[in-house]
Parts: structure tokens; C-alpha cells; sequence
């Protein structure tokens, strides 16, 4: 029934627009060519140029006020998301830059040039110098950029090994995460997807017999000690996922199949980063939304939203099925006592097995 | 010209065809016709693929609030109006596969390849004439099918528009990939299949059917841009095919081409040593340059439009023929730049950075030619003109953070966010539909014989305009804020909670820019019936198009096809009083050829 009647209203509401912009139609004076610009329209669209052009710049200043210094633009928490970030704040300004002059001249030049009956234009159809100029500047801005990005891109994706890195398995199903931490060999034991045994509490399909399976331990949360390189190794056991870390810069699809692999190290801790003004401000400034809106939810008789504290996230961020949208896990940066504590505390792979 | 055209005009000349309704409107196999075919099928894919993207857009805006819509329009998909979370991946899903492949390639290269390349190179019609039927009616089978597959007891196909297996494999792993995804397979290859045809008869007639005179460097830049385009595509869309038809092995014959050690809903697949990865080439070998084959020819439109309505030569010529080539060139070799987190070779990733940067090469070029065309104009601002300057204003806004997303450092932190959302719709998805706008408002006295009312299109154009930046604008900062795309909800996520309102403002944009379509719509389809009569030249072109009388007719033109001897841009040519000179004027005594 209802679907009857909002259909009808649709019905309804096309056809209203429909004959408004009839009646608009046959308002329109008969004697001229509907369909040619006259020197009228040319000089009212000239004009609309230049506003669309102060629309343009607009959008942009807004949208850069309120919304541009986003703490996940400005505050990385790894070694290596600073240089992204200087590279990223680079390539904004040379585009705001060539956005801001392009646009002018695209407007300006339908401003100023409108047509006139009889006025004729330049013929002006080659300049070889023109077409070098902006032929060579673009190849040597973009020879800056590709030499920096690709510097940057190497020195994120090359694994150290010197560095000696914490080696911990990312594990994506559909839909949540677990993490696998190498234990005190640091070596991660044998897994196929294969190997798991629901019954006996092999979840991640370990293999049994491998000496370095013995001391792994998998959790559902990720603790990370500050400063400690840290290798990742990432594995999925169904669809395509994709572990994203935006605080960190670091982003990796996981395969079925296959093991892929991303590092940084972690600089800021969890405490350190919930003290930062700027985070204060921005939790701050969600938790004031959350209570607007947990008063209309209380109205309805619901529960109120919990209050929101700063956590750093693993999100996945490859389409995976109906519950991707909350296919997330909790990141947890602290010291290197916490995390021993921490540590302790979890369960080996061999004594969390059930015979 | 051949003798092939010569028999064409015997034929023509006394009207001996008998045409009946069948023949003439339904299986034709005038160019014309298939032309207006392919637009009416694309506009009507265009109108379902706009409203899924509104009702998504209101899911985002509003998530989980009850919708009457959504009731009326996704029956048992909202029970008690609320969308549930598969039907919103199903029409993220069909509305990229809809406005990728079946509005802006079929709708918008099938429409104005089928109508201009006979008409501007002086030709009859199309090489063959069955194929190109063929090939519209191979389109509209595989329309038919992509919609009745959104009425599937599972639901349709809802893996992305990108497909990527295993998600897309395994019915186990999402109700959309069962017969949903089978019938988005056969549809897609049946759409490749009217591709391939369309492409091989655009190529053949562009080298062969040009009337005397008409050599390659006096072909208007809108036949160069199609030329082009269907060679892109030849060489890409049967990769995509070979994708799809390994993948339908895989679901179907238990082959493993990208499926290996799967585990999923408590057992082992005997699935090995395939990979997904592999089917991430494949697909994106076609994938990127399907992005140029859709902008292709919307730069080819707005050209020719910019400099008739500039009444100026386009802006060199041949550099921007030299950047279609370079284009064309690069498109084929920078697919991995969609692949940088997909778990390939680093290596591989520095090689597509390079690649894909350089693009931005001839990219730039085009745009600085452009704007340059409109220097010291007599502009013309109807509405095919104001859609062709807001062409060339969202490919600069749009294809500027291609350097962000082309850069793989960057791409790390921004892939699969908003950010890339904001991207290619500004950068290819406006873009190409403004290109195709400009082009109808254009050539729709060339189609129909009456002309578009101008107000109407002045006041779809700024209302679309605002509406599209409004829009996509925003959606950059959300996604620089590492919001991912192609969630249902972002409510489990507190750390977004200050973005919502910036959602709620682009649904509105959306809904207003969305509702406007309908000025056009009406425009569109009352002027067929009510609007003026064109006259034979309404815009004063030099091109052959308008040198074909008003009223169609089988064959073009009545007597001889007019011979060429000007290219195609002498508008305000010092030589001549007229500021337009036709291509078929013959040089004046001691008139020099300028810029040929």
C-alpha cells in the first residue's frame, strides 16, 4: 500500500515539474530561434561563467576550513607516514595552485570573449612555442614528483631485515580480524587454510607438528610497542580484504592464497596520540555529535551512544561482503613494558588447542 | 569515391527502398537509426543507473533510517524501508557497471560514432550495416539481461563493478554472486561481444569510406577520437571477455584459474593455485583504458563543439591528435596503477607510477588547448558550448588528483577511499556525461530535425553544474580523512562521526542535481514531437554532417557525396568574409590552405 502511494506521489511530483517547465516553455518569447544563443544569452552566460567560477573557489575555501586539516592529513603515528605526508601536502598545493589558474582563465576567457553579432574571432590555430611550453614545464614538474614519490614508494615497501622487525600475521575472514604474533623465535609457524580444525581450536589453520607454530599466539586485538619495527604478514581465508591502517599510512590488500607483506614502525602511542590538542579537539568535537544525536535517540527510546575514545583502527577496506562496513579491529600503540605485560598474559598456540 | 558508395547513390537517388515500420525503426541498418537506438537504450540505462545512486546516497545520508522510497522501489530488499546491507552493494554494483559500459561507452561512443563518422567523412553509411545492427541489438539483449538480473531470488550481482573474485566466485560468499553475478557475466560478454563488432566497423569505415579529399589530417578531431577509441578497444575489451569467460569456468567447471586455499563457512574449497591477483591484471588490462574509451570521445565532442562555437579553429591541431595517439598509447600500459596495495611486486608499482604520471602529459596539453581555443573568441554560449567549457573544468579539477592517486607512495593511504570516488567521477564520470550532453544538445537538430529548447538546456546546465561540484568537491576531504568507500554505514566507526553531516550535504546535492534531470528528459523527448524546425546549418559548421539535408535519408545525401577540400576548423579564416568556410568549398583563386 504504501509502496502504491509513494509511487503515486513520484507520479505526482513529475508530473508537476513536467508542466512547470511547460508553462516556462511557452512563456518563452515565439519570434526567436529557440535553439541559438543570442548576443542576450551569450552576455547572461558570460556572467554565470564568472560566478561559477567564484562558486568554484568557494567550495574550495569552505570545504578547506571546515574540513581540511583533518588530524588523519596532519598527524601520522609511523616512521615513514611523515614523508608521505610532506609529499601528499606538496601535491595539494601544486594543484590548488594549477586548479586556482586554470579555472580562472577556463571562466575568464567564456567571460570575456561572449559572443557579439558581427564581431569576428582571431584565427590563432597553431603556436609551436605555446605547445612546447606547456608541453616541458608539466614533464619537469612531474619528473619532481615521480623522483620523490618513487623514493618514497621504495622506502616504504623494502623490508630491512637488519632492522631486525617484530614479525605479526594480519588474518582476514569474513568479517572480522585476528593477529598472529611470531612469539619468542620471532618466526611464524607453518598455516594453510587446509590445516584448520574447528574442533580442536585450530581457527587460523597452524600446523601442529612445526616447532615454530608451537609458540605463536593469535589475539583479536593488536598491540604494537612504540618504536619497534614491525613487520606484517597478511593472509585471508575466504575473499579479498584489505588491511588499512589510515593512522599509520599503511594500507595492504590480503589474498587468499598468497601472503603479503607491509612494514613501518609505529612513533606515536595510543595515550600519546589521545593527548595531542589538536586529537582532543577533534574527539572532543565527535562526542558533542554523539550526544545531539543520542538525544534523539533517547526520544525514541533507545539507548544512548556510548562515549568515544580515541583507539587507532584496522579497517578493512576491500569490498569482502555484507558486513564490510564493520569489519574493523582495535590497534593498541604502547610501550615496550605494556606490551611485554601485555604479552604475557595471551595464550600460546600448543596451550590453546583443546585434544 | 568506391564503388561500393556509387551503387549506394544509384539506389538512393529515386527512393526505390521500400521501408516498412520493422526495417525502418526497429532492425535498421541506417546509421542514423542505430544511432538513435543507442541513445534512447542509453538514456533509459542512464535514468535506472541515476536513481540507484540517489537511493544509495540517501542510505549514506541517513543509514538505516526507514525510506518510503526504498520501500516502493527494493521490496522485500527494505523490509519496513530500511535498505539492507546486500541490496546496497548490489546497486553500488549495477550502478558503475550501468553508467561505466552501458551509458558512457555504448550510450556514448555507440551514439556518436554511429552518427558522426559516416556523416563527417562523407560516407553512405557504415562499412557494414548488418554487423552495426547486430551490434545495437547484441547491446540491447545484454540491457535486457543486466536488469533482469536485478530481480534475481538472490539478488544481483554485488562484488563492485570490478568483480574481483573469490568474492565474486563463491555464491557462499555473498547471495548477489549466484545467478546474479552469472547473468552480469553473460551480459558483459554479450556487451563485449556488440563492443568488439561496433569498434571493428568504426575502424573500417574510418579508413576506407572517406569521400575525396578527405585525407586523415582533414578529419574533424571528433573522428580521430573515435578512430582511436575503437582501437583502444579492440585491444583491451578481449581481455575483459577471456576475464569473464575464465571466471564463469571457475564458478561453474571447477577450474582454478583465480581461486586457491579457501576456507569459508566452516570447510576447505578444493580450489589450488589460482590467484586473484591474476584476474586483477586481466581486468584492469581492459579497465583503464575503458576509462579513455569512455573520455576519448567526449574530447573528440568537445572539440569540435568548442571550436565551432568559439568560431575559431581548435587549437593545434595536430598536438591534439599527437595526444590522442600518446593517450591511446600510455592507457594501455598503466592498469597497475589500480594495483599498487594488491599484494604485486613493488617493483611493478614504481614502473606504474612512472607510466601513469607521464600521462598527465598530453592530458594537460589538451586542456591548455582547449582554453586557448576560447582566447579571443566570438563565443557562442548555447548550451552544447557551456557543457563543453564544464567538460573541460571537472577533467582539470577531476584529473589534478591523478597525480595524487597515480603516485603509489600516496595511493597507499588514499586507495579505495572517497578520495578515488571524488576522483574518477569528476575526472571521467561528469566529465564524459557533460561531453555526451554537449553532443546532444548539439547534433540533436542532426538527429531529430528540430531543435533543443536552448532555456531548458541553460538551466540544466547550472543546475547540474553546481549540483556536480557540490557533490564530488567534498567528497575529496572525506576521503583524505580515510573514510572507505563502499560502506553501508560508517555508524560503527565514531572516528567518522564528524564526517556525517558533510554526507548529508552531498545526498542533497545529489537529490537536487538528480531531480533536474528531468528538465532534460522533457526537453529531450517533447522537442522530438514540438520542438523547431532545424535548419539545415544551425550552428554555422563547417563539418559534412550539416550539409546532409534536414530530413533523413537512406545514403546521406541526395545526388553526389560533396568532396573536401579544407580541413575542418577554418572558422574566421582571414581569407574569407564568411567567419565559417565549409569543408566542401572549394579553395578561391589564390587562396592559400592554412594550417593543413
Amino acid at each position: 500500500m504504501t509502496a502504491l502511494l509513494t509511487i503515486t506521489i513520484l507520479v505526482f511530483i513529475s508530473i508537476a515539474i513536467w508542466q512547470m517547465v511547460k508553462i516556462f516553455d511557452l512563456a518563452q518569447p515565439k519570434n526567436d530561434n529557440p535553439g541559438v544563443a543570442t548576443d542576450k544569452d551569450n552576455t547572461i552566460n558570460g556572467y554565470l561563467m564568472m560566478g561559477f567560477l567564484a562558486f568554484i573557489y568557494i567550495i574550495t575555501i569552505v570545504c578547506i576550513v571546515l574540513w581540511g586539516d583533518l588530524p588523519l592529513l596532519s598527524n601520522s603515528a609511523s616512521e615513514h607516514g611523515s614523508t608521505i605526508d610532506n609529499l601528499m601536502i606538496i601535491s595539494l598545493v601544486l594543484i590548488f595552485f594549477v586548479q586556482t589558474i586554470t579555472q580562472f582563465l577556463l571562466h575568464y576567457f567564456a567571460f570575456k570573449y561572449k559572443g557579439e553579432k558581427g564581431k569576428k574571432a582571431l584565427f590563432f590555430a597553431d603556436n609551436n612555442k605555446l605547445e612546447f611550453i606547456w608541453t616541458i614545464i608539466p614533464v619537469i614538474v612531474l619528473a619532481g614528483l615521480i623522483i620523490y614519490g618513487l623514493n618514497a614508494w621504495i622506502n616504504i615497501t623494502s623490508v630491512d631485515e637488519s632492522d631486525d622487525p617484530m614479525v605479526v600475521e594480519l588474518y582476514a575472514q569474513q568479517f572480522n580480524w585476528k593477529a598472529r604474533y611470531a612469539g619468542a623465535d620471532n618466526t611464524l609457524g607453518l598455516s594453510n587454510v587446509r590445516l584448520i580444525d574447528i574442533d580442536k581450536a585450530n581457527i587460523l589453520g597452524l600446523d601442529e607438528a612445526d616447532p615454530n607454530a608451537q609458540d605463536d599466539i593469535i589475539t583479536t586485538e593488536l598491540h604494537l610497542p612504540v618504536g619497534k619495527p614491525v613487520l606484517f604478514k597478511m593472509r585471508s581465508q575466504d575473499v579479498l580484504h584489505s588491511a588499512y591502517m589510515p593512522h599509520f599510512r599503511a594500507q595492504m590488500n590480503c589474498v587468499p592464497g598468497m601472503i603479503t607483506q607491509f612494514g613501518f614502525t609505529p612513533t606515536v602511542t595510543t595515550k600519546e596520540m589521545r593527548e595531542r590538542p589538536d586529537m582532543i579537539e577533534k574527539i572532543q568535537n565527535i562526542n558533542d555529535i554523539r550526544v545531539e544525536n543520542s538525544k534523539v535517540l533517547i526520544a525514541k527510546g533507545e539507548d544512548a551512544l556510548e562515549r568515544y575514545e580515541f583507539d587507532y583502527l584496522l579497517l578493512c577496506n576491500k569490498i569482502c561482503g555484507k558486513s564490510h562496513y564493520n569489519m574493523q579491529m582495535k590497534i593498541i600503540v604502547e610501550t615496550e613494558e605494556e606490551y611485554n605485560a601485555w604479552i604475557k598474559q595471551q595464550k600460546v598456540f600448543k596451550n590453546s588447542l583443546i585434544n | 569515391m568506391s564503388a561500393h558508395a556509387d551503387i549506394h547513390a544509384h539506389d538512393d537517388h529515386g527512393h526505390h527502398h521500400k521501408e516498412t515500420f520493422v526495417t525502418k525503426y526497429i532492425f535498421s541498418q541506417d546509421h542514423k537509426m542505430i544511432a538513435k537506438q543507442y541513445l534512447i537504450t542509453g538514456t533509459i540505462m542512464g535514468v535506472i543507473g541515476i536513481i540507484m545512486s540517489l537511493m544509495f546516497r540517501m542510505q549514506i545520508a541517513w543509514p538505516e533510517e526507514p525510506n518510503v522510497l526504498f520501500e516502493a522501489l527494493l521490496g522485500k530488499w527494505a523490509p519496513d524501508g530500511v535498505m539492507d546491507a546486500d541490496i546496497y552493494l548490489a546497486l553500488v554494483t549495477i550502478h558503475g557497471t550501468i553508467m561505466v559500459f552501458f551509458v558512457l561507452t555504448a550510450g556514448l561512443s555507440g551514439t556518436f560514432s554511429n552518427l558522426l563518422i559516416p556523416l563527417q567523412i562523407g560516407a553512405r553509411d557504415m562499412a557494414s550495416g548488418f554487423l552495426n545492427m547486430v551490434s545495437y541489438w547484441l547491446f540491447f539483449l545484454s540491457s535486457v539481461i543486466m536488469v533482469i538480473s536485478l530481480f534475481v531470488e538472490a539478488g544481483p550481482a554485488a562484488a563492485g563493478w570490478t568483480i574481483y573474485p573469490p568474492l565474486s566466485a563463491l555464491p557462499m560468499a555473498q547471495g548477489g554472486s549466484g545467478m546474479g553475478m552469472t547473468l552480469w557475466l553473460v551480459s558483459m560478454a554479450i556487451f563485449i561481444a556488440s563492443s568488439l563488432l561496433g569498434s571493428l566497423n568504426y575502424i573500417v569505415t574510418v579508413l576506407n569510406l572517406r569521400t575525396k579529399g578527405m585525407s586523415m589530417t582533414r578529419l574533424p578531431l571528433t573522428i580521430w577520437a573515435f578512430f582511436i577509441t575503437a582501437v583502444i578497444g579492440v585491444i583491451s575489451f578481449p581481455v575483459l571477455l577471456s576475464a569473464a569467460l575464465l571466471l564463469i569456468m571457475d564458478r561453474s567447471f571447477g577450474t582454478s584459474f583465480f581461486l586457491s586455499d579457501i576456507f569459508i563457512q566452516g570447510e576447505v574449497l578444493h580450489y589450488q593455485g589460482g590467484s586473484p591477483v591474476l584476474f586483477e591484471h586481466l581486468f584492469w588490462f581492459l579497465g583503464h583504458p575503458e576509462v579513455y574509451i569512455i573520455i576519448l570521445p567526449a574530447m573528440g565532442l568537445v572539440s569540435e563543439i568548442m571550436a565551432s562555437n568559439s568560431r575559431k579553429p581548435i587549437f593545434g591541431y595536430r598536438a591534439m591528435i599527437a595526444s590522442i595517439l600518446a593517450i591511446a598509447f600510455l592507457s594501455t600500459i598503466v592498469w597497475g596503477h589500480h594495483m599498487f596495495v594488491s599484494g604485486m611486486n613493488p617493483f611493478l608499482g614504481s614502473v606504474f607510477t612512472f607510466t601513469t604520471l607521464l600521462i598527465a602529459i598530453p592530458s594537460a596539453v589538451k586542456a591548455f588547448n582547449w582554453i586557448t581555443t576560447l582566447w579571443k573568441g566570438n563565443l557562442q554560449l548555447n548550451p552544447a558550448m557551456l557543457f563543453s567549457i564544464g567538460f573541460v573544468s571537472t577533467f582539470i579539477t577531476g584529473g589534478l588528483t591523478g597525480i595524487i592517486l597515480g603516485d603509489s607512495a600516496l595511493d597507499i593511504n588514499v586507495h579505495d577511499t572517497y578520495f578515488v570516488v571524488a576522483h574518477f567521477h569528476l575526472v571521467m564520470g561528469i566529465s564524459a556525461l557533460y561531453g555526451m550532453f554537449a553532443g546532444i544538445y548539439h547534433w540533436y537538430p542532426k538527429m531529430f530535425g528540430r531543435m533543443l529548447n536552448k532555456n531548458l538546456g541553460y538551466i540544466h546546465f547550472w543546475v547540474t553544474a553546481v549540483c556536480a561540484y557540490g557533490v564530488f568537491f567534498p567528497m575529496h576531504f572525506i576521503g583524505m580523512a580515510g573514510l572507505p568507500r563502499r560502506y553501508y554505514t560508517n555508524s560503527n566507526f565514531p572516528l567518522f562521526d564528524d564526517l556525517a553531516n558533510v554526507n548529508v550535504i552531498i545526498t542533497i546535492f545529489a537529490l537536487v542535481g538528480g531531480a533536474f534531470q528531468l528538465v532534460y528528459l522533457y526537453n529531450f523527448f517533447a522537442s522530438i514531437f514540438f520542438g523547431k524546425k532545424a535548419p539545415q546549418n544551425p550552428w554555422k559548421s563547417t563539418t559534412l554532417e550539416w550539409t546532409t539535408p534536414v530530413e533523413h535519408m537512406h545514403g546521406n545525401w541526395p545526388g553526389e557525396i560533396p568532396h573536401v577540400y579544407r580541413w575542418a576548423y577554418d572558422y574566421s579564416n582571414p581569407q574569407h568574409e564568411e567567419d565559417f568556410v565549409p569543408q566542401n568549398v572549394p579553395l578561391k583563386d589564390g587562396e592559400e590552405e592554412l594550417h593543413h
